[in-house]
């Protein structure tokens, strides 16, 4: 139980240290935040509940006025803006992430970059478009259109993901709950 | 630990978080049905109730909107290429107005209150087996892992530069994961020795 919940808290203050460091090139001159690889990993690593918990902490936080989004951003302004949406998907965006690797039987690697896709970034657009077309007084479709840019670099961090996940599987076993946890257990 | 809540004390900090937040909610549903020249002097409102704080806190809330820039420069472009740039301020109006106030409820808002009114919000989750003391906990560890992991993060970033003049990247996040995860086992351990999380 006190295993779980120091993981979930580690996972939820990865999130927050992926947006500040400044200085991980993902890929040279193009400034992605990590953040959304953080996402990934709560789900891929803590499985679809804890990983859940992890990134609403986080989420929580941030509305609280702790300046823990990239760029130092924080406080509750972000949820009526136009990052609404997806500030909103991060924990669901973890939860389809972590129950694609907690229920489809393939390899680690294979099931989290599934996973990453479906939830980091299906479920986390699904969430992220209709928030930008409310705030900005757009339609859906020109939403889209303003996401589309990030999308490269979201397949670079779900591939990412997916060799960390797999890399954690290797050197920690133990630590990849959503493998190893018994199904179901929150703590 | 570095926070969002304004060191400049105006008339709005001793209003219960409660009551801002209401107001923040309704004032959202509000500015939705809003149009033309009330949509305006709902801006204008906001822009008012920041200026009574203060040169020093208007200054620091007209930082915070900061993010909102370039989402504002967007939807400018894009109603010149639509061909009605007149479009845009209606738009602009009712972000402005939106994230303007609940900016200023972050700052005038201390976070001990705003996390007190969280956990009690939260409360009925205790049914599903999420205790209002273990939250309180998992709070303290995030805020504790944070700079713990720029630690690691900064050590084995260093380790890297001295034995190669090539740049870590994303590698050095494998290395970093790693040993925060034992980090964190030893906390649990430490939990676990001290009659566990609740």
């Amino acid at each position: 139980m006190e295993r779980n919940l120091t993981h979930i808290a580690l996972f939820a203050a990865l999130i927050a240290v992926l947006g500040l460091i400044p200085k991980i090139d993902l890929i040279s001159g193009v400034p992605i935040t990590a953040q959304s690889l953080g996402i990934m990993l709560c789900g891929t690593v803590l499985g679809a509940k804890r990983g859940f918990l992890a990134v609403l902490l986080f989420v929580a936080l941030v509305a609280a006025g702790l300046p823990l989004l990239s760029g130092g951003r924080g406080g509750i302004g972000l949820f009526v803006g136009p990052s609404a949406g997806y500030l909103i998907g991060f924990p669901f965006a973890a939860f389809v992430a972590g129950l694609v690797v907690e229920r489809w039987p393939v390899r680690v690697s294979v099931a989290a970059l599934a996973g990453s896709i479906l939830g980091g970034i299906v479920v986390l657009y699904a969430f992220g478009i209709p928030g930008m077309a409310l705030t900005l007084g757009k339609s859906l479709p020109e939403a889209a259109l303003l996401a589309t840019p990030f999308l490269a670099g979201d397949l670079i961090k779900a591939g990412l993901a997916a060799l960390i996940t797999q890399a954690i599987a290797q050197a920690r076993p133990g630590a990849l709950l959503s493998r190893t946890a018994p199904r179901g257990a929150v703590k | 630990m570095l926070t969002l809540t304004s060191p400049v004390r105006t008339w709005a900090h001793s209003v219960s978080a409660w009551v801002k937040l209401a107001t923040l909610c309704v004032w959202t549903l509000v500015l939705m049905r809003l149009e033309g020249v009330w949509l305006l002097g709902a801006a204008l409102l906001v822009l008012g109730l920041a200026a009574s704080g203060g040169r020093g806190f208007l200054r620091h809330w007209l930082a915070m909107l900061r993010p909102v820039w370039p989402f504002a420069v967007l939807v400018v472009l894009w109603q010149i290429w639509l061909g009605n740039i007149w479009a845009a301020w209606p738009i602009l109006a009712r972000l402005g107005a939106a994230v303007g106030l609940a900016n200023a409820v972050t700052m005038t808002t201390e976070l001990a209150e705003i996390l007190a009114l969280l956990t009690r919000l939260a409360r009925p989750l205790a049914r599903f087996g999420l205790k209002p003391q273990v939250l309180a906990l998992s709070v303290a560890l995030v805020i504790r892992f944070v700079p713990v992991m720029l630690l690691r993060y900064a050590q084995i970033t260093m380790a890297f530069a001295a034995r190669s003049p090539r740049r870590a990247g994303w590698r050095i996040l494998m290395p970093v994961l790693l040993a925060t995860l034992d980090d964190a086992d030893r906390v649990a351990e430490a939990l676990r020795a001290r009659g566990g999380a609740g």
